[in-house]
């Protein structure tokens, strides 16, 4: 069932690599709300890159689909560029383009693909800019910033398409630790204004205080999911239980 | 010292002859001019092709035409190459030969340097490219706006090494009777039956470009190690 506040709704889903022989995701269906923050946890190698890759199609699925407001993004007619303007995506190693400024990273797309004259896109970002409290690194190319910086600048580059949803890959793992609380910081006060967020993370404290609802992988499936409290107080299942014992 | 004298008027000052050395350098420079500029646009179509299939398996047929390209050039002289396109590509037409030389050295620089790019292109963190992609931006918007740029600055050495080659291999352009430097020094040569003073004169020309283009680079290299963007 689709209803109206259902943003991405994911059938089936399958990513196998190695003609098979890799089977990253086996069959995965769940479906996010508008507003909604939904967390993936799980061990390393259980498929939770490959599931937040394959919902804006960075990986290709083998099988299944993802339903993007109401359109399946796996069917090859769909022009997936136009989607992807509206998912924004945070990677673990920031990936933020070292040749331009923190300012020209933010605009080139809403100028390229919107259609935003400079000033207006400038203006936007600055705003976006100064609410990271980097309004003054502007002009600062990447290289400049320290791991934290570098990571709240890529966060606020992809809201400058005002996107639908971010979905965010382990955004603090390649961080000091004493970085990691202003990246969270960010994310934090996304959520209170109601983003749509899938966060890929080992940062249980940002889990349980964040999210909406907890989803636990486990070689290529959603082994378990449910409310932070379920998950984490009350987990029914004895893989979720040793995975938590371990990281908690 | 009189001697010297004689020798310096009789192969440069005679007759004009100094304009042999004069129009010869001119031509050099203007043939290695847009034989590179060829070569850059050639080796960058191709080297976007290439990867792009190396990246994605697109392409393929354009591919297969680019890897016959590259091995036809980088298995042949350059000489063979000029010759066969001035006598038998443009063998019925009348044509400028300062033409089919930027023409046969643009074609055979662009093999060279769409390996340059393409090895530039293949160095880019696959996190840059996932980056636009991302975004939004298209596969040839994202070569265009992120990958290229980066892949530019760090082959930037190699291409104007290339470019220093070019220029000196250039050189051989006498086989198809285009004057350009070395011709010109031979000419006179043919003159004066002195082959001393023309000849050193234009190996001495060709050594302060190449030095010149050399201590470019090594500046360049400098600067883009000193700046990390
Ligand atoms: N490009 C790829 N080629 C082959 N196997 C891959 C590729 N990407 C991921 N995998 C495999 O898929 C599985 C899931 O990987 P991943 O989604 O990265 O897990 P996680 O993010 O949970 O650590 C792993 O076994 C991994 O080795
Ligand atoms: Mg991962």
């Amino acid at each position: 069932m689709t209803t109206d506040s259902t943003l991405i709704k994911v059938i089936n889903l399958e990513k196998h690599f190695a003609g098979g022989k890799v089977k990253a995701l086996d069959g995965i269906s769940t479906e996010m709300r508008k507003g909604e923050v939904v967390v993936v946890i799980g061990p390393s190698g259980s498929g939770k890159s490959t599931f937040l890759r394959c919902l804006n199609l960075l990986e290709v699925p083998t099988g299944g689909s993802i339903l993007f407001e109401n359109e399946d993004l796996t069917d090859r007619n769909v022009d997936i560029n136009r989607h992807r303007q509206k998912m924004g995506m945070v990677f673990q190693h920031f990936n933020l383009f070292p040749h331009m400024t923190i300012l020209r990273n933010m605009t080139i797309a809403p100028i390229k693909l919107q259609g935003k004259s400079p000033e207006e896109a400038e203006k936007y970002a600055m705003t976006l800019l100064e609410r990271v409290g980097l309004g003054h690194r502007a002009g600062a190319y990447p290289s400049q910033l320290s791991g934290g910086q570098k990571q709240r600048v890529a966060i606020v580059r992809a809201l400058c398409m005002k996107p639908e949803v971010m979905l965010f890959d382990e955004p603090t793992s390649a961080l000091d630790p004493e970085m990691v609380g202003e990246v969270l910081d960010v994310m934090k006060s996304l959520a209170r204004e109601s983003m749509t967020m899938v966060v890929v993370t080992h940062e249980m404290g940002f889990a349980r205080e964040v999210s909406d609802r907890v989803l636990f992988m486990d070689e290529g499936i959603i082994y378990e999911e449910g409310t932070p409290e379920q998950i984490f107080n009350n987990s029914q299942r004895i893989r979720t239980k040793e995975f938590l014992s371990k990281v908690l | 010292m009189d001697n010297f004298k004689l020798r310096f008027y009789n192969n440069f000052i005679a007759d004009e002859r100094w304009r042999y050395i004069v129009n010869g350098l001119s031509v050099t420079i203007r043939v290695t001019f847009f034989a590179a500029l060829i070569g850059i646009a050639i080796g960058f179509v191709v080297a976007i092709i290439r990867s792009t299939y190396d990246k994605t398996g697109h392409l393929k047929v354009p591919n297969f035409l680019c890897e016959i390209y590259l091995t036809l050039i980088r298995g042949t002289p350059v000489v063979v190459q000029l010759l066969i396109i001035y006598f038998i590509v443009f063998g019925t037409v009348k044509i400028d030969k300062a033409f089919v030389a930027i023409v046969a050295f643009g074609l055979n620089s662009g093999a060279y340097v769409a390996e340059i790019v393409r090895s530039g292109i293949m160095s880019i963190d696959d996190g840059q490219f996932e980056a636009g992609r991302s975004l939004g931006f298209n596969y040839v918007q994202t070569m265009v706006y992120i990958i290229t740029p980066q892949a530019f600055k760090n082959i930037l050495p190699a291409l104007a090494n290339e470019f220093i080659v070019l220029l000196k291999e250039t050189s051989v352009a006498g086989y198809i009777a285009l004057q350009d430097l070395t011709k010109g020094g031979d000419i006179i040569r043919g003159r004066t039956f002195d082959a001393f003073m023309p000849l050193l004169t234009v190996a001495i020309i060709y050594l302060v470009m190449v030095m010149g283009m050399t201590a470019g680079v090594t500046r360049l290299e400098r600067r883009l190690r000193n700046s990390d963007h």
